[in-house]
Order: C-alpha cells, then sequence, then structure tokens
C-alpha cells in the first residue's frame, strides 16, 4: 500500500504558552489518536519533535558542509512531528489528517521506486 | 457528430482512465478514436452505437501505444481482456468519478477548470487556452502538473463517502461556476469562433444534474445558469455595448427557456435543502419573471437575499441586498445600508457604480458623478467602461 507522511505543524507559541493542564489534555488526545490508528494498523511510525529553537541546520555552502544555527526556513508555524501512514489513497490520508487532534498537517505521498 | 464526441469523449476518457490508471494514455487513445471517427464517418456514415465504435477503436489504438510501450505490459492485458473489448451498449457511465478527481480539492482551482473541460468535456488544450485568452504553454504545464499529481500523490477515481460528498460538491460546483462566469461575463473580449465556456459549463453542469439527480445545489447551480443563459440575447446592443439588466428589451429574452428552467426551480424547492446556489436561481427566477425592471417581485428577491446572507454572508452579497432593498424601502434606507460597505468595498468599481445611481436617485448628481469617475478608475472590463463613460458624458 502507498505510504504518506502526515507533517504535523505547530505554531511556536504553542509549546511555551499553553499550561501545564492544557497540555496534558492534549497529549492525552494525541495519545489516544496514536493508539486509535495503530490498532487500525495503519500506523507505520512517526514521532514529536523538539521545538524550533533546537534545530541546527548543515547547508552545502560553496561545495563544502556548514553549520548553520537555526531552521532551514525562520517562520511561525514549523513541523512539530510526523508519522507515516500507510493507506489506499489520498483520500484515505486525508480523513486521516481530519481526525488529528492537533493543528495543520500537511500530506506527502512517500516516492515509490 | 460534434454532439455525439461532445457526449462520447467524456465518457471514453472515464472508462479508460479507469482501466488503464494513466489520464495522458487515456485521453491520447480517446484523441484517436475521434481522428479515426472524423475520417470513417463522413465516408461510411455514423455507427449505429457510435459510442460502442468509439470505444472499440480507443481500445484498439491504446493497445498499439502500449505495444510500443514495454513497461506497460499488465495494462496491455487489461485492455486485451475479451470482456473489455466486446463493443457494448450498456458501458458503465463513469463520468462522475471523472468529475471528482479532476475537481479534487488536492488540485489547484486553475488546475481543476482546465482538467475538466480537457477530460471531461473533451476540448483540446489550445481551445481551453484561446477561451481564457492565456498562452497554450501555461494550460498544457497546468494539465500536465494536475496529471502527475493526481498519479504521485494517489488521487482516487471514485464518487467521495457520503460524509465528504457535500464538502466535494461544493468544489465541483464552484469549478463549473467560475466556468460559466469566466465565459459569460467575458463575452465580447472573445472571438466568435471559440468554443463558449459559459455553454460548456452549462453542458457540464446538466450532465452532473442527470448523474445525481436529488442534489439540490446542482439543480440551482444549473437553473442559475440557464436563467442567464435565456438572458444572454439582450445583453449587448448591436454595438456590442452591454445593456443593464434594466435596460433591456425583455421581449429578446428566450421565454421558452426561462419555462422550462422553471420547472427547475420546482424540483429543488420542493427537495426542501437549499443552498446558495439554489436561492441565487431564485433570484435570477425573479428576474427573468417580471415583465419590466418596475414590476420585478423586489420583495421575494431581498427575502432570498436574507436567506443567502444568513447561509454565506459577504459584502457583495449585502450590496446586491441594498439594491433590492431599494425598490422595497427606497433609495435612502438603501444608501445607509450600501453606506455599511463603504471600507470593505473601496476598491469594487461595482460598489461605487451602484452608489452613484443611489446618489442620482437622492437628487445628489454631482457626487454621483465622482461615485461614477471612481468606478471608472477601478475596472478594465471594456464594456463595463463604456458604460460607466457614457454615463458621465
Amino acid at each position: 500500500m502507498p505510504q504518506y507522511v502526515l507533517m504535523l505543524l505547530e505554531h511556536e507559541d504553542w509549546v511555551d504558552k499553553q499550561s501545564a493542564d492544557d497540555k496534558k489534555r492534549a497529549y492525552a488526545e494525541i495519545n489516544k489518536w496514536v493508539d486509535d490508528i495503530t490498532k487500525k494498523g495503519i500506523m507505520k511510525g512517526g514521532d514529536e519533535l523538539q521545538p524550533q529553537r533546537t534545530a541546527t541546520t548543515v547547508r552545502r555552502v560553496n561545495g563544502s558542509m556548514k553549520v548553520t544555527e537555526g531552521p532551514f526556513v525562520e517562520s511561525k508555524e514549523h513541523v512539530g512531528g510526523f508519522m507515516m501512514i500507510d493507506v489506499p489513497d489520498l483520500d484515505a490520508a486525508i480523513a486521516v489528517a481530519k481526525s488529528w487532534p492537533g493543528g495543520d498537517v500537511e500530506v506527502r505521498p512517500i516516492v515509490v521506486h | 457528430m460534434a454532439a455525439i464526441f461532445h457526449e462520447e469523449a467524456g465518457r471514453l476518457t472515464a472508462a479508460l482512465v479507469r482501466s488503464l490508471g494513466n489520464f495522458d494514455l487515456a485521453e491520447e487513445c480517446v484523441q484517436d478514436a475521434l481522428v479515426s471517427a472524423l475520417e470513417h464517418w463522413p465516408r461510411e456514415g455514423i455507427p449505429r452505437n457510435p459510442g460502442a465504435w468509439l470505444m472499440t477503436t480507443a481500445r484498439r489504438k491504446g493497445i498499439d501505444r502500449l505495444r510500443r510501450e514495454k513497461r506497460y505490459q499488465e495494462k496491455l492485458a487489461d485492455l486485451e481482456e475479451p470482456s473489455m473489448s466486446a463493443p457494448s451498449a450498456t458501458l458503465p457511465d463513469e463520468r462522475l468519478e471523472l468529475i471528482f478527481t479532476c475537481c479534487h480539492p488536492a488540485l489547484a482551482r486553475e488546475a481543476q477548470v482546465a482538467l475538466t473541460l480537457r477530460s471531461v468535456a473533451g476540448l483540446t488544450t489550445p481551445e481551453i487556452a484561446r477561451a481564457f485568452l492565456v498562452p497554450e504553454a501555461t494550460i498544457a504545464q497546468r494539465l500536465v502538473r494536475a496529471k502527475r499529481k493526481i498519479v504521485d500523490a494517489r488521487i482516487p477515481f471514485r464518487v467521495p463517502d457520503r460524509e465528504e460528498l457535500p464538502e466535494r460538491i461544493d468544489q465541483v460546483l464552484a469549478v463549473l461556476y467560475l466556468m460559466f462566469n469566466e465565459g459569460y461575463l467575458g463575452t465580447g473580449r472573445r472571438g466568435a469562433s471559440d468554443r463558449d465556456l459559459a455553454a460548456e459549463a452549462e453542458w457540464l453542469t446538466s450532465l452532473l444534474a442527470d448523474l445525481m439527480p436529488d442534489e439540490a445545489e446542482v439543480l440551482g447551480l444549473l437553473a442559475l445558469m440557464r436563467f442567464h443563459l435565456a438572458r444572454a440575447a439582450a445583453r449587448f446592443d448591436a454595438r456590442g455595448e452591454m445593456i443593464l439588466l434594466q435596460h433591456q428589451d425583455r421581449s429578446r429574452w428566450d421565454r421558452r427557456r426561462i419555462d422550462e428552467t422553471f420547472a427547475i426551480v420546482g424540483r429543488f424547492v420542493t427537495m426542501r435543502h437549499p443552498g446558495p446556489y439554489q436561492l441565487q436561481a431564485l433570484i435570477a427566477g425573479a428576474h427573468a419573471d417580471a415583465k419590466s425592471w418596475e414590476s420585478t417581485r423586489w420583495p421575494n428577491i431581498l427575502l432570498s437575499y436574507d436567506a443567502l446572507i444568513a447561509i454565506n454572508d459577504s459584502p457583495v452579497v449585502r450590496l446586491n441586498r441594498a439594491i433590492a432593498l431599494w425598490h422595497v424601502q427606497g433609495a435612502e434606507q438603501a444608501y445607509i445600508e450600501l453606506f455599511r460597505l463603504s471600507e470593505e468595498l473601496d476598491q469594487y468599481h461595482l460598489y461605487h457604480a451602484t452608489r452613484a445611481e443611489l446618489l442620482r436617485a437622492l437628487g445628489r448628481a454631482d457626487e454621483a458623478r465622482a461615485a461614477d469617475r471612481r468606478a471608472l478608475e477601478l475596472t478594465e472590463n471594456p464594456a463595463e467602461r463604456a458604460l460607466l463613460s457614457a454615463r458621465l458624458a
């Protein structure tokens, strides 16, 4: 079956500005969601990422790799996690994305070689 | 023959996309079959079952193409299967699947429009390019990108599930309405020989209404388009200048077409599932039904606008509502309503044109001229410019 990566976007303020209780509730929902798609056999792995401020980018500059501080592109919204799922087509992937209890989701198919 | 091609091109493309899983190949085969028909039919006569003839030919052309391309060996087996190659009059109509795939929300709006015209209505790439007044290469690229996304992201070839359906129908209707407006509002900018986008959109919508007879909004859009088209002959004068609804010669409206369209209105009204296209059709119908601008049933139109605002509020709808309000409660009241939109619609030429009319009705001629001048600054549409210039002269 074709696979898709759901890139889970989050707002930069989210992690810092939530109260401990809100965070707990949000994680409970997310865990439930992960359990749910795992039971359905759709889930092929994925994880939450540390916030954008932890990012380091290695860029190719004039042919050599140079380490720079910060993310690849600075923006208010960034990839906060990713899930790989295994579903028959884009509509099925969109349905899974719609059920995600967090923020926006970018759906990208994986290249089949 | 043109009518047969129109009817069959989408049907053939749909069936071949299903069996080949490949838009490009499907379209090439359909083109081949149509060219072949152009050679044979004038000499040998139109076959008794033209659809089956075209399908058999398209499949044969497909097999030829596939034989030349080794990597499609499995597909070749599909096409050569006896069940597929027997010409059949009861070929399942998969154009609905095709329409939903072409109008999938994962495709850009302009790609949805181009792909629907290409695959379902069977227009060629140059025809689409001429209709939109853009270079052929632009349309070709839009089509290539869209088809590539369908394959790479695996956009499915099917009618959406019940829960997805309302949202997806909205997408399809938005594509068809955009296509219609592009043709209807753009009349005059285009040469007479070009395929008429408004007519194509109307044809596609009536096809959709046949395929989904229980969808009230599909009927609503169809009725809306047909009311507009019934009045088309009165929209321009002999010199090609636009005539506003209130000044149109109503004897030139297509009365029979208007009556037929009211039968569609009757159908969706009994479904009791109102939506924005149905409400707009009711408004267009109230205009089409009136003997004169003055005797139009304005209170009914005002009610439809109120319902429309309740579903789908927008400043442009409120602008149109203000015109209805003028005829129900007077220019003073309408002007007050209009004034509330001054910020949001300051860049919209029709806001200023309407303001000018109201100011004239209120006897404020100087302010009216200023508003007309502002409207003229904001539009590039030649027909509208001519109209505004005439007012200012």
